[in-house]
């Protein structure tokens, strides 16, 4: 029977995915073709869902985006037939998925799996590989899983991009009863998906991911901190968490071993400031989200004291590949001391959204335009924020920036979590800055001055500029008070909501001159 | 709506503070507990769970009150979030927020006066390649235009 694909990913369903499903396999019964309907994950191609796809003896064949009105066309052309030249000759057909350019240039190392079969079955995710990276780990040392991943390069994809291995040494250096592996899946940042990707389209990447952790350090309990946005993701996660125990891949003595491992989801409860890792741990614990101050590190006295590894989802899932093809495999990728591959999330005004995983070093134009195809609404692209809501503004001067932790350093902006939005033309640049305040006084922990503070009169005093109200004085009361709150805040919420403000004031003064002459 | 307690609804959630009793962490697993079973969580439940979870009246407060998701006092039959954060807002997300109080006569934060739809804002969706994005209950849609937002309403108006 012809396998015929329509993806699960929230994306997908937010485009109707479910109901072209739905379409097609009625339409199938209704005609006697037989299929295997199978609900894959999404590839990323997000611009392009529902994205379908039909297996075939040279590989399988894509046609998108299908909507339900185009299912009937679709079996009048044989498209279950994918190779056939009355399919080939369909508005929606694609081709080989293998050889569609936007795909074939990526670095698919840590979503290598995605999109190819059902996220929950794990007997797929073993017959894709799934699982060798900690059949490997569960015959070395707890030194030599932390060597690896040191020597890998990896550095923390949440945004702080702090090497992972040294933290995990930390952990592993730290005698305690009890240690914890903390998954920071709180994916707060607009522009930002790539998390919920790993967790909708290769759930057991993570799981591997986190039980490597547990050996490296010598953890048996690990939570994944899930924010409450994605309920797709808790059901998922839920489910092959459940069939990793019925398989002995987590619990006591994981496949023979002697070594135990056990996770567990924790529903977050829509506090963005909960992604940053402390305040992330008080939640956790039962309390407010307020961020604690440090030292200590949370990896010697992180949730309910103890030694604990908080690490980012897009880190975790990274570190079955590293145990399974060698820490040297991974560190072949990139440039300078950026290691690897990041996976990159085009959103907000563009044509092509979606997942674009690549080796560090490609620069932002070859994002914006040869992936992203432009703007969304055909007008020139004027900013980029990059980094989420804590990251500049980016003008089109600098889009030849390589994505490279150093390099996006040196022009005082960030990569953070590896999200790009794009705005176009109109937007109003003095108006996103006061959003960057506004945004900061509504998700500020509360815990320090200068961001609960700083954030309400940043925002009052940015209105006074923009209505005219001494301009060239407020002006510099702005770059006074985001002076105050980067050096004096106990945590990247405040000390770095300045960065969208200043680089909107730097790099778009007109935008906010032309509202007081 | 009257947020007087049902006492069908005390023993819920008097199961619901048994069953996590023990646990590490247990107040945010239990918070979440309560309000997916009864849809809020009353104040009147304060003393129980600080008594249970070995809190005082004022953590337990202070736990709640600092969580957007958590809410003290009954919501409408459905919730509809809508993202405010930058992407959306490349995608004229302000236009489609004005549009949906215009529609629903309501502010963020409030319930239509039948008690039909709460309206509350959101801060990402995780849905940004497809922007702007709305979430009717646990639905997720993804470039939403004026259209498709009558349709979402109209949907779970008629039920």
């Amino acid at each position: 029977m012809i396998k015929v694909f329509v993806p699960r990913d929230s994306t997908a369903l937010s485009l109707g995915a479910n109901r072209t499903a739905k379409a097609i396999q009625a339409e199938a019964d209704k005609r006697g073709v037989e299929i295997v309907l199978i609900r894959n994950g999404s590839r990323g191609l997000f611009w392009l869902e529902p994205f379908v796809e039909v297996e075939t003896e040279q590989g399988r064949v894509a046609f998108a985006p299908v909507k339900p009105k185009d299912v009937s066309s679709l079996f009048d052309a044989n498209f279950t037939d994918a190779l056939s030249n009355t399919a080939k000759e369909h508005s929606l057909y694609l081709g080989l998925v293998k050889e569609l350019k936007w795909l074939k240039k990526q670095h698919r190392l840590t979503f290598a799996r995605a999109g190819i079969s059902d996220p929950v079955s794990l007997d797929d995710y073993i017959e894709l590989d799934g699982y060798k990276g900690l059949k490997n780990a569960l015959t070395m040392s707890s030194e030599d899983i932390v060597k690896a991943v040191t020597d890998s390069g990896l550095r923390g994809r949440g945004g702080a991009a702090f090497p992972t291995g040294i933290k995990w040494n930390t952990v592993l250096g730290a005698s305690a009863n009890q240690k914890y592996i903390v998954c920071n899946a709180d994916e707060g940042d607009s522009g930002t998906f790539s998390d919920r990707m790993i967790m909708e389209n290769d759930p057991f990447v993570l799981i591997e991911g986190m039980t490597i952790a547990g050996l490296a350090v010598g953890a048996t309990q690990g939570y994944i901190y899930l924010r409450s946005e994605y309920p797709h993701s808790l059901a998922i996660l839920n489910e092959t968490i459940s069939k990793a125990y019925n398989a002995g891949y987590l619990g006591d003595d994981i496949k023979g071993s002697g070594k135990s491992f056990y996770i567990e989801v924790r529903r977050a409860a829509g506090a963005y400031i909960c992604g940053e890792e402390t305040a992330l741990l008080e939640s956790l614990e039962g309390k407010r989200g307020l961020v604690r101050f440090k030292p200590p590190l949370p990896a010697v006295e992180g949730l309910f004291a103890k030694p604990t590894v908080v690490n980012n989802v897009i880190s975790l899932a990274t570190v079955p590949i590293i145990l399974d093809k060698g820490a040297q495999y991974y560190a072949d990728y990139g440039m300078g001391r950026s290691r690897g591959t990041l996976p990159i999330q085009l959103a907000g005004n563009i044509k092509q959204g979606g997942l674009v995983e690549l080796a560090f070093g490609a620069t932002l134009r070859e994002l914006l335009y040869d992936y992203g195809g432009g703007s969304a609404t055909g007008r020139p692209i004027k900013a980029v924020q990059v980094g989420g809501p804590l990251g500049a503004y980016l003008p089109e001067s600098q889009f030849d920036t390589p994505l490279d932790y150093e390099a996006f350093a040196k022009i005082e902006a960030v990569l953070g979590h590896g999200g790009i939005v794009a705005f176009d033309d109109t937007v109003d640049m003095a108006k996103m800055a006061c959003y960057a305040f506004e945004f900061c006084a509504i998700e500020s922990c509360g815990k320090c001055t200068p961001c609960r503070i700083g954030a309400v009169r940043g925002l009052e005093v940015l209105h006074k500029m923009t209505s005219g109200q001494d301009y060239e004085k407020n002006l510099q009361l702005v770059r006074d008070l985001s002076d105050t709150m980067m050096s004096g805040s106990l945590c990247a919420m405040g000390g770095m909501t300045p960065y969208p403000v200043l680089s909107a004031l730097n790099h778009f003064p007109k935008d906010f001159e032309s509202q007081h002459k | 709506m009257s947020d007087t307690l049902a006492a069908a609804d005390l023993i819920k959630i008097e199961a619901h503070i048994d069953a996590h009793k023990g646990l590490p962490g247990a107040l945010l697993p239990l918070m979440h507990a309560i309000q997916d079973d009864i849809g809020y969580i009353p104040e009147e439940i304060y003393p129980q769970v600080s008594k249970a979870m070995a809190l005082s009246i004022a953590e337990v407060h202070g736990f709640i009150s600092f969580y957007h998701h958590f809410r003290t006092h009954p919501v409408g039959k459905h919730v509809l979030q809508v993202c405010r954060a930058e992407s959306c807002q490349a995608m004229g997300s302000e236009k489609l927020e004005a549009y949906i109080k215009a529609k629903l006569s309501v502010d963020y934060h409030n319930t239509t006066a039948d008690g039909k739809i709460t309206l509350l804002p959101v801060y990402c969706l995780g849905n940004c390649a497809c922007s702007p994005s709305v979430m009717m209950n646990e639905e997720i849609y993804g470039r939403v235009d004026m259209k498709q937002i009558d349709d979402i309403v109209n949907e779970v108006i008629h039920d």
